[in-house]
């Protein structure tokens, strides 16, 4: 069997042209392996060749990525790899940029990539969907175990092995699912997990939910009488017809809706078209999600000062969370802007 | 959505008929609401006491703005 050719991507550093202050320095291709790529060499042994290293500079890679990239892929395009392996680059960021972008380009040409970073490299988030990510450590002391890692997986992808999941081999989880038949059906599985949780033993979960940052607390307001208040919904809410077009699940936007002057919302001019439930109550009386009557009462009895003209919009249903971060942050600048001091949010 | 406003210093009272998911997601000032398609109503209840029941929910709403928040402030609706 002929050995796989791989090609080695490494920074200005790594590729001893310089530290910082070379770190504008434009890419360039150098055959064989050097620096990091020594150890890659042995670590590869007789399974893989260290072809070409291709190097960058971290700032060039990142501020002129449109060059960086075509660059790349003419080197790619010259040396034909079996595997790109990219870093490690630890937790530097440029570098982790860098390593991403010679990865997603060898995809883009049909070469498989890997790349080893730190967990916490800013490059993980935006790359690991679209590339292997071996973990490393923080620092640069484990060079050879963050490269045996990465190369292993370099082998298998370049020889076509089928990849199990990020548990089993050793990489960044990348936020996909695949389907697989399963040797039980869910009860089973289910009954089972349950079972080892009873008697505290160890299990995984199949579906791991996400952890949530917390936000500190906003502080009280220390005058509702002489405050002003605004109503935003994911209730899906929206004046009767939908004349925006808001969607009924997997919403990507948030509307504004005027309520200035309107004691209530009327069955007449709102509706929900929100598609996680029968909206056929709400429909009969909108104020079932959205309380405008009450605090209409509430705001001619003094207990705050004002209710904000704006009624702010979104359906909650299979909502992405990059979304619902971007709408509470869109919604946010507006309350800001229009002076709206307390929010009552209703979620449905 | 209700975290990214707070974030910004603005006090959001959630009322939600799911307390444990704003709860697990971090949600900081939760009221319970009767159900998930009518939160602050109850379409079983006559027209007057539905309207009293929503004004209940809004006003404990409210006392939430006006509350000092140290971890999650939680007000579970009791009873059916």
């Amino acid at each position: 069997m002929s050995k796989t050719r791989v090609v080695h991507y490494i920074n200005q550093f790594f590729a001893g042209i310089g530290g910082e202050d070379q770190a504008d320095v434009g890419p360039g291709v150098v055959e064989g392996p050097k620096g990091p790529g020594l150890v890659l060499q042995k670590v590869l042994e007789g399974a893989g060749e260290v072809v070409a290293t291709i190097y960058c500079g971290d700032n060039y890679a990142n501020e002129f990525e449109e060059k960086a990239r075509d660059a790349f892929a003419e080197y790619l395009s010259r040396y034909q790899p079996d595997v790109v392996l990219a870093g490690p680059a630890f937790t530097s960021g440029r570098y982790g940029m860098a390593c991403g972008l010679v990865c997603a380009v060898a995809r883009e040409l049909g070469i498989p990539a890997v790349s080893a970073m730190h967990p916490e490299n800013p490059a993980v988030e935006l790359y690991r969907s679209r590339i292997y990510i071996a973990p490393t450590a923080a620092t640069t002391a484990e060079m050879l175990d963050s490269i045996s890692r990465a190369s292993t997986l370099a082998l298998k992808l370049a020889g076509d092995q089928p990849i199990g999941s990020a548990a089993e081999e050793d990489y960044l989880p990348r936020g996909l699912r695949y389907s697989r038949v399963a040797s039980d059906d869910v009860g089973v599985r289910t009954v089972e997990m349950l079972m080892k949780r009873l008697r505290g033993e160890a299990f995984d979960t199949e579906w791991p939910v996400p952890s949530y940052d917390r936000v500190p607390p906003a502080p009280p307001l220390e005058a509702l009488g002489q405050s002003t208040l605004a109503i935003v919904t994911s209730g899906g809410v929206v004046p009767k017809g939908n004349r925006d077009g808001l969607q009924s699940a997997r919403a990507t936007r948030w509307y504004a809706y005027s309520i200035a002057g309107q004691a209530s919302l009327s069955a007449e001019d709102w509706e929900s078209i929100h598609g996680g439930f029968d909206t056929a109550h709400a429909n009969r009386d909108p104020n079932r999600i959205v309380p405008l009557d009450v605090l209409r009462e509430f705001e001619a009895s003094g207990a705050f000062a004002r209710l904000a003209d704006t009624l702010y919009v979104t359906t909650g249903n299979q909502s992405g969370l990059e979304n619902a971060i971007r709408f509470g942050e869109e919604i946010a600048d507006e309350l800001v802007k229009t002076g709206v001091e307390g929010v009552i949010f209703v979620a449905t | 959505m209700a975290k990214e406003i707070e974030r910004r210093g603005i006090p959001v009272a959630l009322i939600s008929a799911i307390a444990p998911l704003p709860i697990a997601v971090g949600a900081n000032r939760i009221i319970g609401g009767r159900a998930i398609p009518h939160p602050v109503g109850d379409p079983a209840l006559p027209a007057d006491e539905e309207r009293a029941f929503r004004k209940m929910l809004v006003s404990r709403a409210l006392d939430t703005l006006t509350a000092e928040v140290q971890d999650q402030l939680v007000l579970p609706l009791e009873g059916p």
